[in-house]
This record gives C-alpha cells, sequence and structure tokens, in this order.
C-alpha cells in the first residue's frame, strides 16, 4: 500500500514538472506539447478507433513474429547445444547475427518483400530468433550433467529427456532469453514501422511518423506512451508469471 | 535365515560383476581406472565399496548403473547383461540431483511416471507413500531449496525406491551431510533396508560407515582401482553408528586399507 502510494506519488510529481515547464514557456508548445493536451489527443485517439486499431496491427505483427521466431530459435538452439556440426555452423552464424542491430534488416526486408506485411514479420523474426538461439544454447549447456544422468538412470531417454529435463532444467536462461528477444523484436518493429508504409495496416508506428510529418507533437507524445505502456503490460503479462514460477521455484531473486 | 531357506542353499546372484576394467583416455595419457574387479551380490545383500578417492569406486558404480561402459568384462543384473542405465538398477547420487523445477512430489513422481502397468492415481499414492516412509509427508509440496541438505538426501532416496528397482546403488550419499544428519540417516536407511529387503551397493570412503551398513565390505585400492579385499559384517542390526563394536570393526577395515598403503577416513 504504502509502495503504491509512492509511486503515484512519483508519477503525479513528474506530470507536474513537466507542467510546470511547459508553463514558464521556455520552449514552443509546438515542440513541447502540455500533458493536458496528449491526453486530449488520446483520449480524441481512443475514441474514433485509430489508437485502438494501430495497437492490434502492431501487436499481431509482433505475436505472429515473435512466435516464428520462437519456434524456429528453440529447436535450433538445442541443436546448437548438442552437435558440434551445428554449434560451428549454426551457432557462429546466430552469434554474429546477435550482434547486427535488427533495424539494419530493414532495407533488406523492403528489398526482398516490398512494402507487404511479410517485410514487416521478417524483420521481427530476425530480431526474435538469435537470441532465442543463443539463450537456448547457454541454459541448455550450463545444466549440471547430473541431472541428466539421473534422468536416464531413472529410464528417461530421447525425447522424454528433452521435453521434461533439458526443457525445464534450462527455463532460467530460455525465459531470459525470450526476454531479451521479445526486447529486440518490439524495438525492430518499431524501427520498421516508423521507416515503412505498409498499405495493408497502420500501425503505432506509422502514428508516431506521421506525428512527426503533422507537426502534431501531442500525438508523438501520446503515441510514445502508449508503446511504453504496451511494453510494460507485456512485460508483466508475459514474463513475470514465469519469472515469478523461477524464483520461488529456484530459490532465487529477492523476497 | 530359516531352516528351510538355509537347506535350499544361497539365492542365485543377483549381480555379478565378471572381470571389468577400463581405461580412461586423457589427452597426454591413459588412465587405468578399474583392473579385473569380479564380485557376486545376493539378493538382498547390502554391499559396501570403500576406498580412498581415486581408487574406482564411483566408475564402478557407473559401470553397475549402466551409465558407463566396461572396456573388459561385463557385469550381469539378474542374468542379463547390464548395457545402458535402466530403472530395475536405480542410482541415488554424492550431491543431491534432485530437479529444482520440480517439488518433492513431482521430483518422486518422476521415476514413478515412466514405469509402465501403474494407473496415475496408482503412481500418486506410490509417491505419498515413499514421502511418508522417508518422514516428509509435511514436506511433499516444498521446493528443492526450500529443503536442508539431509532432507534433500531423504526425497533423493524416496525417488530412488519409489520405482521398486531391484537394486539400488548409493554413490557417497551422505558425503556432504553434517555428522548429526548423516547419524540419523544410517538409522533410517538400515530401518528401509529391513523393511524393503533391497539389493544395495553403497560406495564410501568412510570406513565405519562401511561397518555400520555392510552385510560385506568391498576394499578397493588405487591406480589401479583393484579389489584388495572382501570381509563380512556380522554384527547384529539395528546398529548404532556409535557403538564400541563398531568402532572396532572399523579400526580393522583401516588396518586393512594400511596394509595396502592406504589412509582412510575414520571419522564420522
Amino acid at each position: 500500500m504504502r509502495r503504491t502510494l509512492l509511486a503515484i506519488l512519483f508519477f503525479v510529481a513528474l506530470v507536474t514538472l513537466w507542467t510546470a515547464i511547459v508553463d514558464a514557456k521556455i520552449w514552443s508548445p509546438v515542440l513541447l506539447p502540455s500533458p493536458h493536451s496528449v491526453w486530449d489527443y488520446l483520449l480524441n485517439a481512443s475514441r474514433d478507433g485509430t489508437l485502438l486499431s494501430a495497437s492490434l496491427v502492431t501487436l499481431r505483427r509482433l505475436l505472429c513474429g515473435y512466435a516464428i521466431g520462437i519456434a524456429i530459435g528453440l529447436p535450433l538452439g538445442l541443436l546448437t547445444a548438442s552437435s558440434t556440426f551445428v554449434e560451428d555452423t549454426v551457432g557462429v552464424l546466430a552469434l554474429g547475427l546477435q550482434t547486427l542491430p535488427s533495424v539494419c534488416w530493414v532495407p533488406l526486408a523492403l528489398l526482398w518483400f516490398g512494402q507487404t506485411e511479410v517485410a514487416m514479420l521478417f524483420v521481427v523474426i530476425m530480431g526474435t530468433v538469435w537470441s532465442v538461439i543463443i539463450a537456448t544454447d547457454t541454459g541448455v549447456r550450463t545444466i549440471p550433467p547430473i541431472y541428466a544422468r539421473a534422468a536416464r538412470t531413472m529410464g528417461s531417454n530421447y525425447f522424454h529427456k528433452w521435453t521434461r529435463v533439458i526443457l525445464p532444467a534450462s527455463l532460467p536462461y530460455l525465459v531470459s532469453g525470450m526476454k531479451q528477444g521479445w526486447a529486440f523484436a518490439w524495438r525492430s518493429l518499431m524501427a520498421a514501422e516508423i521507416y515503412v508504409t505498409i498499405l495493408t495496416g497502420f500501425g503505432l508506428g506509422h502514428l508516431l511518423h506521421y506525428g512527426r510529418e503533422l507537426n502534431a507533437m501531442d500525438q508523438v507524445i501520446g503515441i510514445m506512451i502508449v508503446i511504453i505502456l504496451i511494453g510494460l503490460l507485456a512485460d508483466k503479462i508475459l514474463f513475470s508469471p514465469w519469472e515469478r514460477f523461477l524464483h520461488r521455484r529456484w530459490g532465487t531473486g529477492r523476497r | 535365515m530359516s531352516l528351510q531357506e538355509e537347506l535350499r542353499g544361497p539365492p542365485p546372484a543377483k549381480l555379478v560383476v565378471d572381470h571389468v576394467s577400463k581405461w580412461f583416455r586423457q589427452k597426454r595419457h591413459i588412465v587405468h581406472a578399474l583392473d579385473d574387479i569380479a564380485f557376486d551380490v545376493a539378493e538382498g545383500e547390502f554391499i559396501v565399496i570403500v576406498g580412498p578417492s581415486g581408487c574406482g569406486k564411483s566408475t564402478l558404480l557407473d559401470i553397475i548403473a549402466g551409465l558407463e561402459k566396461p572396456d573388459k568384462g561385463r557385469v550381469l543384473a539378474d542374468n542379463q547383461p547390464v548395457l545402458q542405465p535402466g530403472r530395475h538398477r536405480l542410482v541415488m547420487f554424492q550431491e543431491s540431483a534432485l530437479f529444482p523445477w520440480l517439488n518433492a512430489f513431482g521430483n518422486v513422481m518422476f521415476g514413478l511416471k515412466l514405469k509402465p502397468g501403474l494407473r496415475n492415481s496408482e503412481r500418486r499414492e506410490v509417491a505419498k507413500f515413499f514421502l511418508y516412509l522417508v518422514g516428509l509427508e509435511k514436506f511433499m509440496q516444498a521446493n528443492v531449496h526450500e529443503l536442508s541438505g539431509g532432507m534433500k538426501q531423504r526425497v533423493a532416496l524416496a525417488r530412488a525406491l519409489a520405482p521398486n528397482p531391484r537394486v539400488l546403488l548409493m554413490d557417497e550419499p551422505f558425503a556432504a551431510l553434517d555428522a548429526m544428519t548423516r547419524e540419523q540417516l544410517y538409522g533410517d536407511i538400515q530401518a528401509i533396508w529391513e523393511k524393503r529387503r533391497k539389493t544395495i551397493i553403497f560406495v564410501t570412503h568412510n570406513v565405519r560407515e562401511a561397518a555400520c551398513l555392510a552385510d560385506r565390505v568391498i576394499i578397493m585400492s588405487p591406480t589401479p582401482g583393484r579389489i584388495r579385499e572382501i570381509s563380512e559384517v556380522t554384527l547384529p542390526r539395528p546398529r548404532d553408528f556409535n557403538s564400541i563394536e563398531i568402532a572396532k570393526h572399523a579400526s580393522r577395515l583401516t588396518a586393512a586399507l594400511k596394509e595396502h598403503g592406504m589412509r582412510a577416513t575414520v571419522a564420522g
């Protein structure tokens, strides 16, 4: 309760500070809109549905790409951890491509796929897949070998060993890898949406882009807030339950 | 032993270690880990293998379990050659090999789920029974990290016993525990052994532990690992770890180890 109150107080203070700076008229209101005008924009955009539809378009791209990225990355990570050949080939490739900022895929995606949904998906997948591969690989390699030995004496083999021992044992690494993959996917999608106009769907990145074109700073800041909120929400919904489970079972983390 | 059993003669050997040798290839040289190890284990017998570290006793246990392959010789379990690990010979490991992603109950269920021919409700009953047997019925839902060292090894024991293996292999299971907990577990393991009549092969470097638990003690020496002596312990059960008889027997074992130029851990 005390913690919630303090948090609310902090954000109220932040908005008050913002209002005070706007009221001081140091910068033109075109450059720095007041919290009030941003709120008005958000309210209007919610009413006419642009905000919701843009959020849905963006989230659909993100979730599809992310799911495909994990579906590709997880098995590949298991393979790099279990075969030296795959480790020396796909493993090295993944390590190299992970260092490439995923925005760098945007020009390539445009040339290959044009201004289509596929291009968007491609960028998100490229943002996700490499870090998932590397996290899975690290996770599997870090498992104490005694788990697999104990499981083998109890008759666990092949598929059962992978699904019931190796994967759950590397769960702490998998979750942090997926979280990192999510962050990369989210960033790359935003970059792609800002740079590329796709006629099949109008995402949050496009709203941001057109806010700048129209000099509508209230729109720009409003959309930025929405993007932040979606990021926070995804963290709370997608990852917090897993992390809480891990901390409880493994006895890690605070409290 | 009853007269009838006496007349029927000794039961057939449960486990035969048939002249097993093992070498490990390392970068520069080859280590001769085990040299011509041969002994039989009878049904329901409690065998303790004792020797200093590096005498290959854990490797021997791995070979009996089927986790390692011998370079020479073979192991027969119920007259079948051991080619791979199987749930008829379960291993309880040195450090706790409990799975941290499962709770105590889930760990005991792991081996049971791999055992065919049981309904799931039966499996749950069996798991509960064995947790009760090791005195942890109140800790079924506990996470592994919430258990003390002794409790962890009790769960590990329940997990190894639950699928009803024919042979239980124990690799220094109490080495990492404090003396008090260990002494308690000596009592427990003897009681469980009396009740369940398992064939047990127990590896340790502690001669007193050997004297307290074993029907027969196998003394091994290192480089290469060889059997030096096999002796019977005929003291009545249950045995008290701190009794004078155990201490006396332990000092005899120590003397035998010294004879072969080895030092042993006597302390409890």
